[in-house]
């Protein structure tokens, strides 16, 4: 088994970052116009390592599948981004924002990599601010925080509900200054469908144009993905329906280690699912969790009624409520991290205390915060004997100050008003902490080709925490990888332009016509959909929230069934050599076939309950902490970096062993 | 419920299209319209039919990806949502609903109720933008204090998704809710001062350029607005070029 080598710069954790850049190669301005990088996928990090890299001089062709780079999935986070600036007074530290990362991605992720991204934080911020995003602010005129599950500070910036999107355009912004320039070639609605490779070296990409269907070669000294998680392996998720997995997938094919894909992130926080017919589950930000209160009927009659549509949440009584995240963890409450908060609410639904038809709902309750912060109001504008009513208005008035977008998306999506009636969520796939394996400079195992953003594994090991898939996205995009792809580039001043004449291109240009030419005439019965809903079933319930070896072995073998009935009897139809919306998706499930695969292998080996992975093997038998999850740090502190070799159950299986020297191994507890 | 759809296909831009009529049953009205329409689809794969091409992403309403006009209007007949949040309990067993693209002569049709939008992109590029580097050395975010009003404002400009509903809308075309609330989020703040005259003098000398038409201020852009941008943001960049304008 050979050891993968992270190039973590030796030195103190606090120094490596600073170290390291003041030592590695750069290339000079003039040398950076006769270098060509290509970057794919245009969200928080390809949209600002696209910009950055620009800016600095060289020549970016940037591709997204999407008709505007400004449309990328980044753009539906809510909640906030993470900075460790402490305006708030209240004790933030890069340590802190580094320990709170490590700790709240249960100890499986790589220290250094995670202090990097603390330490850059604050640039972020300051970048935003000076491209024009507008931050909520206070009346000061000063910037706004809030906190978010999983920390004891307020560290969270944000843009009222749309904090992705304004980061998003604020990258958007910054690109389209480059692309009026001509540094950035913008290709849209292109998708890349394989990577080239001369010399062992990744040279450039294979893609297709969406809407004439051409296939096109495009040549590059470093090749940059940043394409975001495989959470649509589940087919129900938060993901935009497009997300997908074909550009990490390719790469993994042509040599690029794939890390940890079953660390997966299920947010407690979305709107149930209503029926068969459900194509995405929409996420409520998890900074509702700041206000609302999550509860179901202590009372398992209540809750059959409930499911019944006999009862309303607002005719139980306090007494008959059981508030299980307070209950469980007085400390954090109802501010758990993701996986404690999602397990929780499974468990209860799993026990029967769903609250909507499909049993599979709780409540989000936001009737005390709208009390409390009337109240508050009330002594502001000096009403000192305000009636209900009148306390309730003014609650309900800073409620929709700070949630009023969620709140207009839940009543138009449920049709129910949740400033009267509590919400209901339930947990649901988001965000994928595994991906493309990389080093401490972002690239893969494959040279020249590096992977940034969601794609990689490195920031969030085992769960990610709130609000920081944009501070990781954005550092990726706009303070590392423009400094560490110089190193590399700095041996190419000298190569010139990178031919698309060449042998390797024929041949991986070969490899995608032919997928193409099979899809169009296979003669098939099933549509596309058909086989993503399946696989999406065996995701959920056998790789879902909780696992066991049993499920996992059981999954592997039907999964591995679905792809064969999958490459007979698919359907596409229509026309290659124009916009197919069916054959882009056949191309996308079958990647997604494969890696579905290979995410049970990944989950069976790791026999430990960390983070979102959840092993019914692996947890706490006795005490205070008994069920919950049970972490093996002598036997799984690495990460698990899949080699292809055919088949994914094939897939060889290379340990990056984790050193903790500067933070403690603790079980966490948020009791 | 069963409804009939008459959807505009046309298979490429340089086609003629026609309405075509489809039979949808069984719909839920707790169905998206969306959702509706991958019934639609589902349906006419497997029959070996090509299905109706359609712009969507993300299904939550702020990818500004989905583009259909419902009805004669744009993002269908509810308010401040975009077609994807659009539910089917907002029609009734029986109805007839016609499905259209985009009707734009600055969005020409791709295929079926698929538009291209790069018009916009064209504008953004025009000045978009505050013309600052990444260094990692801008000043601290906290050394320019903004007033929460203003702030607040242009977040409210900044909110604008990119869809094309205020264009599609409105009889003359325009695209200045769009070009406006681009405009104002930047003449809002301190940071987009220092290029403020060119920026609003070179975006709407494209959106000129792209053959977008001109405010005749009926309003229709800001009633169909999925995110309510609001008119006064089209009256701030009329200020903010006369202004320009005058300083030459």
């Amino acid at each position: 088994m050979s050891v993968l080598d992270s190039k973590v710069p030796k030195g103190p954790i606090k120094d490596k970052w600073t170290t390291y850049k003041d030592k590695i190669n750069l290339v000079n301005p003039a040398n950076k116009r006769n270098i060509d990088i290509i970057v794919v996928g245009t969200g928080l990090a390809g949209g600002s390592a696209a910009a950055t890299l620009a800016e600095q001089g060289y020549n970016v062709k940037a591709f997204c599948y999407q008709d505007s780079p400004r449309r990328a999935h980044s753009i539906a986070a809510q909640g906030g981004i993470n900075a460790a600036k402490n305006y708030m007074g209240d004790g933030d530290s890069n340590y802190r924002l580094f320990y709170d990362t490590v700790k709240g991605g249960d100890y499986r992720s790589r220290e250094a990599n995670v202090h990097r991204l603390a330490e850059v934080s604050g640039n972020i911020i300051d970048q935003c601010v000076a491209q024009g995003v507008p931050f909520a602010r206070d009346y000061g005129g000063l910037l706004d925080n809030r906190s978010f599950g999983g920390v004891l500070v307020s560290r969270t910036f944000y843009a009222k509900g749309q904090t992705g999107q304004q980061l998003l355009l604020g990258a958007y912004s910054a690109m389209n200054r480059q692309i009026a320039r001509g540094k950035i070639e913008m290709f849209n609605r292109h998708e890349m469908l394989d990577v080239v490779k001369v010399d062992g070296k990744a040279r450039g990409i294979i893609t297709r144009n969406l809407i004439t269907g051409e296939i096109e070669r495009h040549s590059a000294h470093a090749v940059v993905i940043a394409t975001g998680g495989y959470g649509n392996v589940y087919f129900l998720s938060t993901n935009a329906m497009g997300s997908n997995a074909t550009a990490a997938w390719k790469i993994h094919k042509k040599g690029a280690y794939f890390a940890n894909p079953c660390f997966t992130q299920i947010h407690p926080t979305c709107i149930p699912r209503s029926g068969d017919y459900q194509s995405k589950l929409t996420l409520m930000s998890e900074s509702l969790r700041n206000d609302g209160r999550i509860w179901v009927p202590a009372n398992i009659d209540d809750a059959k009624a409930i499911q019944k549509g006999k009862l309303k949440p607002t005719e139980i009584a306090e007494e008959n409520r059981d508030y299980y995240l307070e209950r469980r963890y007085p400390a954090f409450g109802n501010l758990v991290p993701r996986d404690v908060a999602s397990r929780a609410a499974k468990e209860r639904c799993d026990e029967g205390y769903g609250v909507n038809a499909t049993g599979e709902a709780v409540y989000l309750d936001f009737a005390a915060a709208i009390e409390r912060y009337g109240k508050e109001q009330a002594k502001i504008h000096g009403h000192h004997d305000a009636s209900k009513e009148k306390i309730t208005e003014l609650g309900e008035g800073v409620i929709e100050e700070k949630y009023g977008n969620l709140f207009q998306m839940y009543e138009k999506i449920v049709a129910e008003n949740p400033y009267k009636t509590p919400m209901m969520i339930y947990p649901a796939t988001h965000y994928t902490m595994g991906g493309v394996w990389v080093d401490y400079n972002l690239m893969t195992t494959v040279p020249g080709l590096y992977c940034i953003g969601e794609a990689n594994f490195s920031d969030h090991g085992a769960n990610r925490l709130g609000a920081s898939a944009l501070m990781q996205g954005l550092a990726d995009g706009y303070f590392v990888l423009p400094y560490t792809i110089g190193d590399y580039l700095s041996d190419d001043i000298r190569t010139g332009k990178i031919p698309t004449n060449s042998p390797e291109f024929d041949a991986v240009e070969k490899e995608v016509t032919e997928r193409i030419n099979f899809f169009m005439n296979n003669k098939g019965t099933k549509s596309v959909d058909h086989f993503h809903k399946r696989l999406g079933k065996v995701m959920w319930n056998k790789v879902g929230m909780a696992r066991n070896a049993t499920h996992l072995n059981e999954a592997m073998a039907e999964i591995k069934a679905i792809r064969e009935e999958f490459w007979k009897e698919v359907k596409v139809p229509g026309d290659a050599n124009e916009m197919n919306l069916e054959l882009e998706k056949a191309g996308r499930v079958a990647d997604f076939l494969e890696l579905g695969e290979l995410f049970a292998k990944d989950a069976l080996d790791r026999n430990e309950s960390c983070g979102g992975h959840y092993r019914e093997e692996s947890v706490v038998t006795e005490g205070e902490q008994k069920g919950e999850a049970l972490r093996n740090d002598e036997e799984f502190a690495y990460v698990s970096a899949w080699e292809y070799k055919g088949e994914p159950s094939d897939a060889v299986l290379h340990k990056e062993h984790l050193e903790f020297k500067d933070i403690e191994l603790k079980q966490r507890s948020y009791k | 419920m069963n409804l009939t759809l008459k959807i505009w296909r046309q298979k490429g831009p340089d086609v003629k299209g026609k309405l075509v009529d489809y039979k949808v049953n069984d719909i839920s009205e707790h169905m998206s319209f969306l959702e509706m329409m991958d019934v639609l689809n589902e349906q006419l794969v497997n029959s070996g039919d090509e299905p109706v091409a359609f712009d969507h992403d993300c299904r939550e309403g702020i990818c500004g990806m989905c583009s259909l006009y419902i009805n004669g209007e744009a993002h269908g007949p509810d308010r401040a949502i975009t077609t994807c949040q659009l539910h089917m309990r907002s029609f009734k067993d029986g109805d007839t609903i016609y499905i259209e693209p985009w009707r734009a002569a600055a969005f020409p049709v791709i295929k079926d109720l698929v538009v291209d939008r790069m018009a916009f992109e064209r504008i953004q590029q025009a000045g978009g933008f505050v013309s600052v580097n990444t260094s990692g050395n801008t000043q601290d975010a906290n050394s320019l204090p903004i007033s929460k009003h203003a702030a607040d404002e242009a977040m409210d400009a900044a909110a604008c998704i990119g869809c094309g509903a205020c264009v599609a809308t409105c009889k003359n075309s325009s695209a200045m809710l769009f070009v406006g609330a681009k405009v104002s989020q930047y003449a809002l703040l301190p940071q987009g001062q220092v290029e403020a005259a060119d920026r609003v003098k070179n975006m709407v000398a494209q959106m000129d350029l792209e053959g977008f038409g001109n405010c005749t201020n009926t309003g229709a852009c800001e009633i169909e607005c999925p995110k309510g941008i609001s008119l006064s943001n089209i009256a701030r960049m009329n200020r903010e070029y006369l202004s320009a304008s005058l300083k030459g």
